[in-house]
């Protein structure tokens, strides 16, 4: 699954793209956590969420993935209905996540995080694993092969027996990328990839994000709460609030929309808020991590 | 970057080979369990024979249980209600089995020979009936959280004891039980009197071919992606399924594969004791596996057999404190999950450690020093 | 059969029943305490319902209130009390020594801890020492009078005293944990440590009053389940038993949760008793039906578990992904 690129729709056609979100809702008790979410994310696609804190993106992964049964609407991955199956079919259906508080295997070595989840891509089943035939062996130097590589783009190949736990901070979400690669997934759903990242982290996190597409042929949908980085390198942007979408568009047009502006601080229009992607980020304070 | 499927046919290694890779260590396990049967165990007498047959059935035991409490993380705490399944079935075929087609009660054959074999065969008929329990109870039990599973695992290590004490007396006379076809003798299992005069037929050999193919079998799973599976289950489950990993099919099959072994184990616990008393196998021997496996070190191969050894070895030793055998265990449980809850050596094996590492290199300076 | 189903059988069964089910509830309000506050399963609190009964006895002994085969009648609530209270500290110097250090600890550990907690616990017991393993009684204590004879029936002091003092302690339970400030702090704890420490509570202090109250219940369970059969230690099958039960009936009615526990004890003794009564009438040709009491309580918990393992009047948990 080599090369990816944007696929562009003659007017009035219909393609299938990548990911296809249609009114998806969620509501817990009385509770509205995510009202009518539609979403279409072409192949190649790299695409943003962002909204305020408690605003349901991170649960709009959740209903995506299958850890949330949706109540109304439909998902389609390349064609192919996934709501309401569990999370472990979607991922083998092509759709993989990072999580916003991250979830590695923390006593597995760095590699062995990444060999887990390049597992499901395999045919061997229990007894062939026992009696090690030639499949199973091949299989596993695929793995392990493929692993590498995988390291390698990401950058942490050099830490690659150490324990996960033990990991930096943004080598962790560096390996949660890597992982969520290793299912050879179509879609990829990011969240908050570089929370807790300085600046020069966050500019090499930029610019592979962008590169993932050809790399790997993903489509990418991603949450994040760094405006410089969302304006800049993504094509269409989402924002919601209170599991409503106020506004779908360009990182353009979303900064000038009054409605986005309220959202985020209340105020309209004079203090804007939002920054241009010319202007260097102000601050770099690291978002407080939610109560697990 | 190319898929897995896309290099898969490239790394394909030569049949001959593999099938060589394959097949040794099994040949290696039958040499070393002869070895341990006919040399090491006339060369220590009989009181160390047996203590090395129980360590050896120790080890299978603890080891079948690190699949599911190791591996996956989870909570059995009714690992001994498999042993009862198991020893049962075998001693069912083998008492009554002995008498219909051999017209004795005690062992026959020699090595290999009749009764070796229905022995074995009756080994293997334990472990699968213990592994179908195993699905039985894991299908709908795995899904559960930690201590809930804990639960109804202990529930089920205790509803095999009731049954097995509501089963029919055990005829023991050769006459009576000719009178009576093998099939309607699997209610007669002994009852509350449990079941006797089970033929001797365990040995060093057999105990120690079992225990070295499950520590193989035990090997490959865990540095494979299936054994992967089951540590990233126990590591963070959520995760596991969000990279595709159908967490409940994983544990359901690390359960019956430990099941299996844990049926095994039972029949040869059963011709070694020649008894097999239900009120034997309950809560308590479950507990004492669990031991084994938290202080040896929860995932560990080499720390289940360290475990099981120090474990069996030492009430042994201090045979004359007894009473203090099982306050001594439980003081040592308390105090492993205060301060080291990984046990002796975590999820580790020994050539893991960065002692082992750290003698390997000295031993390989010295080497080359001394060339 | 026709003597089986009649009125005052029925009446009997009856009161069996409300004594079996009081018993199990005191004993399994002790389970659900601790679950509901530290989140994990105090497999030691059936060692306390057996030292309870075994303390009892020492106390008793002690006091000379054993030697003849009446005591006088001031002598039952005294060892009531000393024991609760003993237990009480025990409880509490279990907490402070095994499952405060595990306090933040996965669950599986602080469970792999109070198993260890409980294996400590009985084997000390056994010990000739301490208490020893030859069975013991102290039904000296109470009477086995017959209060009143209504309909055909004898109301046993015994069963109306079961009865009497499960209500009263479970009522002075709930009063507790609904109606008083530390009532309060105890259910917010249970609902989230971290915020409710950040409100003041002294979070240990609730964890000890916890274990208290749990150890003191389970005292009295002790105790009255002693009067009626011989005093052995927990190993013993039917003590054991009785300790399973009760944690079923914990489990079944919700676990963590105060009246879940009241109404699983309920359910449980319901089955045992009546189920048990008539189903060994309908067959009597068949012995072994007696002995299936005990698959019909685990048989109710994995049903239970399997298809609201919440519980009767649990609330199932969320965890936040």
């Amino acid at each position: 699954m080599t090369g990816g690129t944007v696929e562009r729709s003659p007017a009035g056609s219909v393609t299938r793209g990548a990911l296809d979100i249609k009114k998806l809702s969620l509501a817990f008790g009385g509770l509205k956590a995510v009202s009518e979410f539609s979403l279409s994310l072409p192949v190649g696609g790299l695409y943003g969420l962002i909204g305020p804190n408690g605003a349901g993106k991170t649960t709009v992964f959740n209903l995506l993935t299958g850890v949330y049964k949706p109540d109304v609407g439909s998902v389609e991955l390349s064609g192919l209905r996934i709501d309401g199956k569990k999370p472990n079919q979607i991922a083998r259906a092509g759709m993989a996540r990072t999580f916003q508080n991250i979830r590695l295997f923390g006593e597995l070595s760095v590699i062995d995080n990444v060999r887990t989840a390049a597992g499901v891509r395999t045919k061997s089943g229990l007894f062939r694993t026992l009696l090690r035939t030639p499949l199973h062996v091949a299989e596993e130097r695929a793995i392990t092969e493929r692993c590498i590589e995988l390291l390698d783009v990401l950058g942490i190949t050099h830490r690659q027996d150490e324990q996960a736990k033990s990991l930096p901070y943004g080598d962790q979400r560096r390996l949660e990328i890597a992982r969520a690669l290793a299912t050879e997934p179509k879609v990829l759903l990011l969240d908050e990839p570089v929370a807790g990242m300085n600046t020069q982290e966050k500019r090499e996190m930029r610019g592979l994000i962008q590169s993932l597409r050809e790399k790997f042929g993903v489509s990418i949908l991603l949450i994040e709460h760094d405006m410089g980085l969302v304006m800049d390198i993504c094509e269409q942007i989402t924002v919601i609030d209170h599991g409503v979408t106020i506004a779908v568009g360009s990182p353009k047009q979303i900064q000038d929309d009054p409605a986005v502006i309220e959202a985020y601080l209340g105020v309209p229009e004079e203090n804007d808020p939002i920054p241009r992607p010319e202007e260097a980020p102000k601050t770099d304070a690291p978002e407080a991590a939610e109560a697990p | 970057m190319k898929s897995l499927q896309d290099r898969v046919d490239r790394l394909r290694p030569g049949l001959p080979i593999t099938v060589g890779k394959s097949v040794l260590p099994f040949a290696i396990a039958i040499l070393l369990a002869f070895t341990m049967d006919k040399l090491i165990g006339p060369a220590v007498g009989a009181t160390w024979s047996k203590i090395l047959l129980d360590v050896g059935i120790a080890i299978l035991l603890a080891g079948s249980l690190n699949i599911v409490n190791g591996y996956a993380g989870q909570f059995s705490i009714g690992h001994a209600g498999f042993m009862l399944v198991g020893g049962y079935l075998a001693a069912w075929l083998t008492f009554y089995g002995s008498i219909h087609w051999f017209g004795v009660k005690t062992p026959v054959g020699g090595f290999l020979g009749n009764g070796q074999l229905l022995f074995l065969g009756g080994c293997i008929l334990g472990g699968l009936c213990a592994s179908v329990f195993g699905v039985i109870v894991g299908l709908p039990s795995l899904r559960l959280r930690g201590d809930y599973l804990a639960i109804v695992t202990l529930g089920f290590g205790e509803i095999v004891r009731v049954l097995g004490q509501i089963t029919d007396r055990q005829p023991k006379r050769i006459d009576d039980v000719k009178k009576i076809p093998m099939s309607d003798l699997l209610n007669n299992l002994g009852g509350a009197e449990g079941f006797s005069q089970i033929p001797g037929y365990t040995t060093l050999f057999f105990v120690y071919f079992f225990a070295f193919v499950l520590l193989v079998l035990a090997y490959r799973l865990k540095y494979s992606s299936k054994g992967r599976a089951l540590l990233a289950v126990r590591e963070n489950e959520i995760a596991a399924e969000a990279m595709g990993i159908d967490t409940t099919r994983a544990k359901v099959i690390a359960f019956v594969f430990s099941a299996f072994f844990a049926g095994i184990g039972g029949s040869l616990y059963a011709h070694q004791v020649g008894a097999l008393d239900p009120k034997e196998l309950g809560f308590m021997k479950s507990i004492d596996l669990v031991i084994i496996v938290v202080i040896g070190g929860m995932g560990s191969i080499t720390g289940v057999v360290i475990g099981a050894t120090i474990l069996v070895v030492l009430p042994e030793i201090f045979r004359q404190f007894a009473d203090y055998r099982m306050i001594a265990y439980a003081l040592a449980l308390i105090t492993v999950m205060i301060l080291r809850p990984q046990g002796i050596m975590g999820v580790k094996e020994l050539w893991e450690t960065s002692l082992w590492r750290k003698q390997v290199k000295a031993l390989r300076a010295k080497l080359r020093g001394g060339k | 059969m026709s003597d089986s189903f009649t009125a005052s059988d029925l009446l009997q069964t009856t009161i069996n029943f409300l004594a079996v089910g009081g018993l199990y509830a005191l004993i399994a309000l002790g389970y659900t305490l601790v679950y509901g506050i530290l989140r994990f399963i105090n497999f030691a609190h059936s060692d306390i319902v057996a030292w309870g009964g075994w303390i009892a006895l020492t106390v008793a002994s002690g006091a000379g209130w054993l030697a003849s085969g009446q005591s006088p009648a001031f002598a039952l609530p005294l060892v009531l009390l000393a024991t609760m209270a003993l237990c009480a500290a025990m409880g509490v110097t279990i907490e402070r020594l095994a499952y405060r250090p595990l306090r933040k600890a996965p669950r599986l550990n602080v469970l792999i801890t109070a198993i260890g907690v409980s294996l400590f616990l009985q084997n000390v017991g056994l010990l000739n020492k301490v208490f020893g393993n030859r069975p013991s009684t102290i039904s000296a204590l109470l009477s086995n009078d017959v209060l009143a004879t209504v309909g055909g029936v004898h109301l046993r002091l015994y069963d109306m005293l079961t009865i009497l003092l499960a209500v009263v302690l479970v009522i002075v339970l709930e009063r507790i944990v609904y109606g008083t400030r530390m009532g309060r702090a105890m259910r917010a704890v249970a609902f989230d440590e971290r915020t409710a420490a950040l409100m003041g509570v002294n979070v240990n202090i609730v964890v000890s009053v916890t274990f208290a109250l749990g150890s003191a219940l389970a005292a009295a369970g002790g105790i009255l389940f002693a009067l009626r059969n011989d005093l052995r230690m927990t190993a013993d099958t039917s003590w054991v038993l009785l300790g399973l039960k009760a944690f079923v009936a914990a489990v079944v009615g919700g676990i963590g949760n105060v009246r879940g526990a009241a109404a699983g004890a309920l359910l449980i003794a319901f089955v045992e008793v009546f189920v048990h009564r008539y189903v060994t009438a309908a067959f009597p040709d068949k012995p072994w039906v007696g002995q299936l009491q005990d698959i019909y309580v685990f048989g109710i918990l994995i049903l239970v578990l399997i298809f609201k393992p919440s519980g009767l009047l649990g609330k199932a948990t969320v965890e936040k992904v």
